[in-house]
């Protein structure tokens, strides 16, 4: 089949980006979206196309490594359920049909090249307290505290986040809501995250605001589009452990100190 | 040159205590004077950078991704051996020695295997310390299930995403110590080189892969955790970055590259389906637990699999090794379904392909459960090859999965240049030639969190340091290397890109250096492998600038050391008169067809000295003891 593909060509962070249409024949139902991609790629650059290959990020091809991503006819990672991009394949498209292929916009994403964005934010958002404290060494033996195996289950479902960055780019609000309670969930659902749960969320919560994404006005865009089925209600969850932390995370006076 | 493994002698359930006791300590008031590079940040990397940096060192980690939670390791699925016996089913620490030895087929070392087996038990204790959501039962505790190689349940997993939840438990550690100044993540680097003063490694040189820039950083010791170079197939399940650049710019600055030739063929990953085809794509081990592997009985049956009856299937393995059946190990299994293709009985349009067949467990146990542990594989083969493996068998081909070969190093992960330390799949240490699914979670987590940091501070102990920065000429000479590299890629005359020299590559690799190799083939390879070196250099197509983003150039560099890398696994592969393992020659054969060790001749460790730009490598021999577990014929019958 043939498909017509606009792609935002963007030559770094500073230029001027523009769409650009490619035409992509001969493709096969079999092939992955990026398969797609990289034989229009290859294409051009035996033309030796100005703008060169499509920048687009991706790296496991298996939905697993969080590297892919970008909007597809506007929905992040095309719209089709628990799929990352590398994972969809063309046999969901027809012959003919005009795609467009748009970078995840939000603020605290800026576009590096074409499709690929920075999303080291999250990282940050991560590193302000999205783990538990434990050295390496200082581990008790791994059956010495029984877990619950529904809390076992539970914080798995959210540790499953990829960190693809579809939540945002979905979102109105360009919100890392989903991302970061994630994070939260997973831990705070495990009783080796309780020590930290509140100040964790106090720490994410505010570093997610430092990196100016936008705020969670419960609309849902991003639970329809994450690719690992990560749900609302761990929102709620951070929302209300970061309410708790508020008025709970005060300094001790053993840490304030004696007069 | 003579090879010094540091081995320890004596007992052998105790040499890691000793060697560890016989270390020199570096004090915790002198631990932030030293700085350490660590490049990769997957299990080894990032368990290594995360733990130095705890301890007090001033950490530089590198990689190639946007973020240290990308790393390859997150794409291992099944999950991580450990003895903990949790089972009550007879694993101990030897158990799991004398299996990975054995399933190595007698060419690892047997210190390092034991010290990997007794380190297993701590590992698990760690991730659980660190909020990984290991698969539990109804009472609260750790869950095991069954891997290949091995009649004990000891694999510990996260469903089908093991490797994952490993790794953000490593990365989460890692960002604690970013935070805490203890660690400065450099993501988007990839090391071109590694840079000598006085005979020690002091530094890297790399390109920032968004802006271009050459980029010099001095330490006083440099960990390489790079991974393997199963991408030389150009088809693998290796992610589309894995590459060997790092270890092969390491190998030319004095390296000793250990048994190249000895790659890890996966039995079940999903059968290619077109020449576009990018990557292979890997269903894990544990689904052989419940799945049942066979063929059409007769060749050339093209009947759908529903419609062939039970009386005219073949369940090979079941058949051939009575004992292991569908769990035999990865070689093993790997081989017995080419074999089953070669004659004809192949599943698919292609017919490379068997049938992995869960309908006798969903009838035993329902599609629930069968749900709950493979539910997300399930879904992933949908998703690529649109049929519902809960209702037709999914078909299966051996590919290219882990490589055992790797930058040679001692009992203490240093290579033959001091101060350069090489841990997990890029080093070739501890799984000989197979490695037993569910160890490679185990070596990379063994190698970062536990022995690196000992042995690093040993070294940085046990060594005088020149002052150097980055001004040093031989930081200069090495950013004029990578520069001169840069610029005669994009100076070439652009003919043909850089996937098609890949693709060429792959299929030479895959046809003479794969499941199956023969001196004739091999030679053949090394000639074309050679010429299209040559003509890889003189017209790749490399567009745009060394100034900016170029995914191109990024691809170029690390295909062109593929390239190399192919040429001297052949070579490797030739001189080594054997079968054993992965390593299948064709000439070295049982009347069975099984894999014929030659114990006499060549027990012992590959390890290749670089001799310079278009000169062989010489072969340097690092002999292999075998003081607990007697060499014999593997049998899985």
């Amino acid at each position: 089949m043939r498909i017509t593909l606009n792609v935002w060509r963007q030559k770094n962070t500073n230029a001027a980006g523009a769409m650009k249409r490619y035409e992509v024949p001969n493709v096969s139902p079999d092939m992955s979206f990026l398969e797609m991609l990289d034989v229009l790629n290859e294409d051009l650059l035996e033309k030796k196309d100005a703008d060169g290959p499509v920048t687009f990020e991706h790296d496991c091809r298996e939905g697993i490594c969080g590297s892919c991503g970008f909007m597809i006819n506007g929905v992040a990672h095309g719209g089709h359920e628990r799929t990352t991009v590398c994972q969809l394949h063309m046999r969901h498209f027809k012959d003919g049909d005009d795609v467009v292929l748009e970078p995840w916009r939000a603020n605290a994403f800026p576009v590096l090249r074409d499709l690929m964005v920075d999303r080291a934010a999250f990282d940050r958002i991560i590193a302000s307290g999205g783990y538990v404290s434990v050295s390496t060494g200082s581990a008790p033996d791994g059956n010495a505290i029984a877990i619950r195996k529904l809390d076992s289950d539970l914080a798995m479902d959210n540790a499953q986040c990829i960190g693809c960055g579809a939540c945002v780019a979905a979102c109105p609000n360009a919100s890392a809501s989903l991302f970061t309670s994630a994070k939260i969930a997973h831990l705070g659902h495990l009783p080796q995250g309780q020590p930290e749960r509140l100040e964790r969320a106090k720490k994410m919560v505010d570093q997610m605001n430092n990196e100016l994404f936008g705020s969670c006005t419960n609309i849902g865009e991003c639970e329809a589009v994450c690719p690992k089925g990560i749900r609302l209600e761990s929102i709620a969850m951070m929302n209300r452990d970061y309410a708790r932390a508020s008025f709970m995370e005060r300094p001790s006076t053993g840490e304030v100190g004696f007069g | 040159m003579e090879l010094n493994s540091r081995v320890p002698s004596g007992d052998i359930t105790t040499r890691w205590t000793r060697t560890k006791f016989d270390m020199k300590l570096v004090n915790p008031a002198n631990k932030r004077k030293h700085s350490v590079i660590v490049v990769g940040s997957g299990l080894a990397g990032a368990a290594a950078a995360a733990t130095m940096g705890e301890l007090g060192y001033n950490v530089k980690c590198f990689c190639f991704q946007d973020s240290p939670r990308r790393a390859h390791s997150i794409a291992a699925q099944g999950g991580i051996n450990a003895a903990k016996n949790y089972q009550n089913d007879g694993d101990s620490i030897y158990r799991l020695f004398y299996d990975t030895v054995k399933g190595g087929d007698f060419r690892a070392r047997e210190s390092n295997v034991y010290r990997l087996a007794e380190i297993s038990v701590n590992i698990i204790d760690q991730c659980v310390a660190q909020g990984v959501p290991f698969a539990r039962e109804y009472g609260g505790t750790l869950s095991n299930r069954s891997f290949g190689g091995a009649q004990v349940s000891r694999t510990f997993y996260a469903r089908g995403q093991t490797g994952q939840q490993l790794l953000l438990g490593a990365y989460q550690a890692l960002e604690r110590q970013i935070e805490a100044g203890r660690v400065q993540m450099l993501a988007r680097r990839e090391m071109l080189d590694l840079v000598n003063i006085d005979g020690q490694a002091r530094g890297i040189v790399c390109r920032n892969l968004t802006t271009g820039a050459i980029e010099s950083y001095a330490a006083d010791v440099v960990v390489l955790a790079t991974g393997g170079y199963g991408n030389v197939f150009y088809l693998s399940t290796n992610a589309k970055g894995s590459n060997v650049t790092a270890t092969w710019r390491a190998h030319k600055r004095g390296a000793l590259f250990g048994n190249p030739c000895f790659t890890q063929i996966h039995p079940t990953c999903i059968p290619v389906s077109g020449d576009y085809q990018s990557k292979l794509t890997l269903m894990s081990e544990s689904l052989r637990n419940d799945g049942r592997i066979w063929v059409p009985l007769k060749a050339g049956d093209k009947r759908k699999a529903a419609d062939i009856p039970e009386s005219e299937r073949d369940y090979y393995l079941e058949r051939m090794y009575p004992a292991f059946g569908n769990l035999v190990p990865r070689d093993i299994a790997s081989r017995a379904a080419k074999k089953m293709c070669d004659e004809g009985r192949g599943v698919g349009e292609s017919g490379f392909g068997v049938y992995l067949d869960f309908s006798e467990s969903i009838q035993r146990l329902g599609a629930d459960k069968i749900r709950e542990r493979y539910g997300n594989l399930f879904e992933m083969y949908d998703r690529i090859t649109g049929e519902d493996p809960y209702k037709l068998p999914m078909r299966i081909y051996p590919a290219v999965h882990y490589t055992m070969g790797g930058l040679w190093v001692d009992y203490q992960l240093m290579t033959t240049v001091p101060g350069l330390f090489c841990l997990g799949e890029a080093n070739f240490s501890d799984h000989g030639a197979n490695r037993l699914g569910a160890s490679a979670l185990m070596q990379g987590l063994a190698d970062g969190y536990f022995i690196a940091p000992a042995c690093v501070g040993n070294y940085l102990a046990s060594t005088k340091f020149q002052p150097v920065d980055t001004s040093h000429s031989a930081f200069k000479d090495a950013e004029a290397n990578v520069t001169g590299l840069t610029k005669r890629m994009l100076n070439a005359s652009a003919k043909r890109t850089v996937t098609s020299f890949h693709r060429d590559l792959g299929k030479l690799m895959w046809e003479y250096c794969g499941m199956a190799r023969n001196e004739k083939g091999l030679k053949l390879a090394i000639g074309k492998i050679d010429a299209l070196r040559e003509e890889f250099w003189d017209s790749v197509n490399v567009p745009g600038t060394g100034d900016e983003l170029n995914q191109s150039l990024e691809n170029a560099g690390r295909v062109a050391d593929l390239i190399e890398l192919g040429s001297l696994m052949c070579r490797d592969a030739l001189a080594r008169e054997e079968s054993c393992g992965g390593h299948y020659r064709e000439e070295h054969q049982t009347p069975e067809g099984e894999a014929l060790r030659d114990d006499e001749n060549y027990a012992f460790v590959s390890a290749w000295q670089w001799e310079g730009e278009k000169k062989a490598q010489s072969l340097v021999k690092e002999p292999l003891t075998f003081d607990y577990v007697k060499p014999s014929q593997r049998s899985y019958k």
